[in-house]
Order: structure tokens, then sequence, then C-alpha cells
């Protein structure tokens, strides 16, 4: 891939459409090219894995201190007792509460501002566009300081409130270019046909409107839900004395790293696998009936 | 967009202004006025004590000035880092990218939940299994020192490598995902015609598929080099004092040294220097369609 073969001229910058004189046809494209190309690919996804295969493999060792970090001995102890360490669970239910209402919030403002620039053209949608985009831009350390230095000249108290605040500051963004995205292609002239046909404006929106949505609605919201639950820079600034989950295992990276953190960790991640699986489902067997 | 001309009779003028007031009304709240905030902090100076700040805005301009002489070799080291895992992700990302949008056939959903599958555990979760896959006495170090490849300090964790090693990771799939939706978008049938035409594969790739790939191209780097450049937990759990970037010294700033003037002007200078790099990036790439 890296080298250009050198007996080859380069383009020459006439109209396309004319075939170069110097270029000779190879035939099928090379087989090890292709090879190479998909051994590549192939090694990316395997590096994307690794960190997950020790984290998992990880929450089944048995460490001799107090740091998880190096491979002592195969145990089944830490999955029998996944919420021993009260604090970190505190941390999880926060987390999940967090991510909970902050996500009801954003995707209620998100939708409402994408279904609007899906809709119909109004004089200042590109702007409204554009200004989406914007919390987008920033660095996350921007984010979490800008807001502080709010909380501190309005002298607000940071804690649950104040982490809320935070997330759905990220999420409507995310909730409203996925949902626009997800719906753009619609054909919205069914609404006009439901009414043409007698349909009053409320049951137009249940019956009509709604269902159409709502799958991007859903896959909005578990993002918001996982960007919510993920997030560690933003509210490490606006938290308080509050303690999400990520910011357990930061406070534990000092301290000490019990094997617990990578059982919940894999708990995560297998009960995310399992309402992605059981989301495509449900879309599929909505396709088809 | 097709429904809007014929549906357009029944579309009131107020309702999407309606639809749309709450979410920019609450992003006006909480990122505009916050922004502005930081920008105040950023001119302020401090009244009272270490212990008890009383800012006081007064034009305190060399605040950035201080920012930049005083944190010269964070600033450097950030966007040494982001732009070296930026093009790292690049490289990494395009075959991924292309593999799956034109050879994956009907695993393409499949390979595609494999890329985002890290994103289901946390980040810094994820940062920590670095520390332990690059610890002294892992296999990796050992491999590489078999091999003759160990960095001059003899250890992978607490160097450069490392870190980058991290922000490469933790970002590479946002290089993917846009990548892979500007290829996905590019007809089959042109790299029929191209090779129709006798050109190279190599060549077909140069002069049709690199140029529609533009849009996601910059997007991609836009989605690791930003949070990359502002990034502090990686250089905090993999790196060592000799590898802090900007994000550590604000966040070391505000929330410990309590010097907020001088982490307000440090966050605007980092945003302003992202700023310059990528319209100068977009500018150089010529596109300005993002996806």
């Amino acid at each position: 891939m890296a080298a250009t073969p050198t007996v080859e001229a380069r383009p020459s910058a006439d109209v396309a459409g004319v075939p170069p004189r110097a270029a000779r046809r190879r035939g099928r494209p090379g087989r090890l090219g292709d090879l190479v190309l998909r051994l590549v690919a192939g090694l990316v996804l395997v590096y994307l894995f690794i960190p997950i295969a020790v984290i998992v493999a990880f929450s089944f060792n048995d460490p001799a201190g107090k740091f998880n970090l190096t491979w002592k001995g195969f145990t089944l102890d830490n999955w029998a007792d996944p919420f021993r360490y009260s604090q970190l669970t505190e941390a999880l239910w926060t987390s999940l509460q967090v991510a909970a209402l902050s996500t009801a919030v954003s995707i209620v403002l998100g939708t409402l501002v994408a279904v609007a620039l899906v809709r119909q053209r109004f004089s200042g949608d590109k702007l409204v566009e554009t200004f989406l985009v914007l919390p987008l831009t920033a660095p996350e350390v921007v984010m979490g300081a800008s807001l502080l230095t709010l909380f501190l000249d309005l002298g607000w108290n940071r804690g649950f409130g104040t982490i809320v605040i935070a997330h759905i500051g990220f999420e409507v963004s995310f909730v409203a270019l996925t949902v626009r995205a997800r719906v753009r292609g619609l054909d919205w002239t069914l609404e006009d046909a439901a009414m043409d046909l007698g349909a009053p404006p409320l049951r137009t929106f249940l019956r009509v409107t709604l269902p159409m949505i709502v799958p991007g609605i859903v896959a909005a919201a578990m993002l918001s839900f996982a960007l919510s639950l993920d997030d560690f820079i933003i509210t490490f600034f606006n938290s308080g004395s509050t303690v999400t989950y990520p910011l357990y295992v930061n406070a534990a990276t000092k301290a000490s790293l019990p094997p617990q953190i990578n059982v919940l960790a894999t708990t995560i991640l297998l009960v995310s696998l399992l309402l992605i699986g059981v989301v495509t489902l449900w879309q599929r067997r909505r396709l088809t009936t | 967009m097709a429904g809007v001309a014929t549906s357009g009779r029944r579309r009131s003028r107020v309702a999407p202004y309606l639809l749309v007031a709450p979410a920019i009304v609450y992003l006006v709240i909480f990122f505009v006025v916050p922004i502005w905030s930081l920008f105040r902090t950023s001119l302020s100076s401090n009244a009272g004590s270490v212990f008890l700040p009383e800012l006081k805005f007064s034009w305190e301009w060399s605040n950035y000035g201080d920012a930049l002489s005083d944190f010269r070799n964070q600033i450097l080291r950030s966007f040494w880092y982001a732009t070296v895992a930026t093009v790292v992700c690049l490289v990494m990302a395009y075959p991924l990218a292309y593999v799956i949008a034109f050879k994956s056939g009907r695993y393409k959903n499949l390979l595609l939940g494999l890329v985002i599958l890290p994103f289901f555990v946390t980040f810094l979760v994820r940062t920590l299994a670095w520390k332990t896959i690059l610890a002294d006495d892992g296999w990796v170090v050992d491999a590489l020192d078999a091999v003759g490849l160990l960095p001059r300090e003899g250890r992978l964790l607490s160097t450069s490598w490392a870190v980058i090693g991290g922000l490469i990771y933790n970002f590479v799939p946002f290089m993917v995902l846009p990548l892979y939706v500007s290829l996905e978008k590019i007809d089959p049938a042109l790299l029929e015609a191209a090779r129709d035409l006798y050109s190279s594969s190599w060549r077909a790739f140069r002069r049709v598929v690199l140029p529609l790939s533009m849009p996601g191209l910059l997007a991609g780097s836009l989605l690791v080099f930003i949070p990359a450049s502002g990034d502090f937990i990686n250089a905090d759990y993999l790196g060592s004092t000799q590898t802090r970037m900007i994000g550590n010294v604000v966040q070391q700033q505000f929330l410990v040294v309590k010097d907020y003037p001088a982490a307000a002007a440090l966050s605007f200078l980092l945003m302003a220097i992202i700023l310059v790099a990528v319209l100068a990036y977009t500018w150089a790439l010529g596109t300005e369609d993002l996806v």
C-alpha cells in the first residue's frame, strides 16, 4: 500500500475520462493488497479488544495487594460478592440516577430541536445547527472548567444537581444530532395523510408521528445514557462531594483498586450488549410487521 | 426534505421556534454563559488571599502571558501528543473503515458494533487496563525488550509513548466512525469506472476514494485531536510528571491550587490554539463539509 510504483507516470491534470497513456491494466485488484488490508483491519480490531479482555480477565483475579493490576490467580470470589464495597455500589447507583435523570431531560430538549430541524425550514435553522455542534467542539476540560466558574459566580453548592445540569449540557447536542440523523429520511407527508383522512392532531401524533421517531429516540437515549455513565472530566469539575462511578474509580487509583471495579465494568458491558441485542431484534420485528 | 414543500401549508411559522427554544435557552445558560464567565475569570486578578480567593475583573491580560510562559512545555507537549495521536489514529482507522465499508458484506453491522464496543466499558477502567498491559513486569515490555525495541527509559509506563498510546486507544473509534460514514456513501460504480478506464487500484484509491472520504477524514481528525489535546487522564494514569499536558495543569490549577484566573487563561489558550489548528487543517484539506 505504502509505495507507489515508480514506473507509473503521475496522473496528468487532463480531463477525467481520457485514459492516461502510461496506465497499465492490472487486471483484478491485487489479491495480496486485499489480504494485507484485511489483516491490518483485523489487527486494529484486536487492538481495540485487548484492554477489554484484560478488564474481563482481571475481574477473576485474586490480587495479593490492594491494587488489582497484576495477575495473581483465578478466583470467583469477586463475582460472588460484587457489592462488597458499599461506596463503589453507591457510586454506581448515583451514576445510574444521574444518567437516567439527565437523559430524560436531554431527550425531550434534543428531540424537539431535531423534529423542528427536520420537518420544516425556518430562518435561522442553519444557525441552530451550528450552535448545536459548538458544545461538541469544546474540549471537555474547558466545558467542565467553564461550568465550575459559573457555579462559583452564582455561589451554588456543587453536587448531584450540578452534575445533572452539566450532563444535560453535553447530552442535548448528541441527542439532537442523533435523532435528526435518524428521522431525516422519514416521510412526513404521512402526517398530512392521516389528517386528511380525518384523524385529529393528537391522534395523528400518537399513531403516526411518535411511532416514526421512536427508534431514533431510543438510539439517542442509549447514547446519552452511556455518555453520562462514562463521563469523568466534566463531572470531576462539578461534583462537590458527590461520587459517581468514574469518580470512585479515579479516587481508587490512588488508594486501592478492588477487582469489584472490573466485575461491575464487565456487568455494564454485558447489560449494554444485551440491551442493544434486544433493541435490534425489536426494531427488526417492527420492520417486518 | 421531500415533505417540506408539499406539506408546508399547515405548518405554523412559530412552531419551529417553540420547539427549538427550550434546548437553545438551556445551552445559552449552561454553555454560553459559563464560557463567558470563564473568559471574565481569565481576565481577573485575585484581590483576596490564596485560601479565600476574591476575584476582581480587571482586564488582566498578563494572565495569558504568564500562562504561556509558565506552562509553555505542557502546551507544546499537549499539541505534539495530540498531533501524533491523530496521525496514528488515521493510519490505523482508514484500513479498518475501508474494509467495513467495502469488504465486510453481511458482517458490516457486526464489525461496526465491535468498533464501538469499548465505549461500553468506562473510559477510566479502559485506561487502567493499559496500565496492566504496559506494566514493567508485563509481557509487552518483555517482548519489546527481547527484540531490542524498548525505549531508552527501559520501560513503557510513565513514558510519552504510553500516554500517546493511551490517547490513540481511547480515541481511535472516533476516527473509524466518520471515515466509515463517508466511505460508505461512495458509489462502488465509481471504482468500477476507474478500473474500466485502466486505473490501477492504488490510483483509483488516490483519485477517487481518498478525495471523496475527505469529509470523514476531517471530522475524524477533529474528533480525535480536540479531546486528545485537552485530555488529562492518559497523562495522569500512564505518564509521569514529565508527560503532563494542558489538561493536567488546568485541572490542578482549578481544583487543587485554586488559581482560577491562571487556569481560565490556560483554558482559553487551549481553545484558541485548537481553533487555529482546526481552521488551518480545514483549509489545507480544502473541505468545509463535515459528514
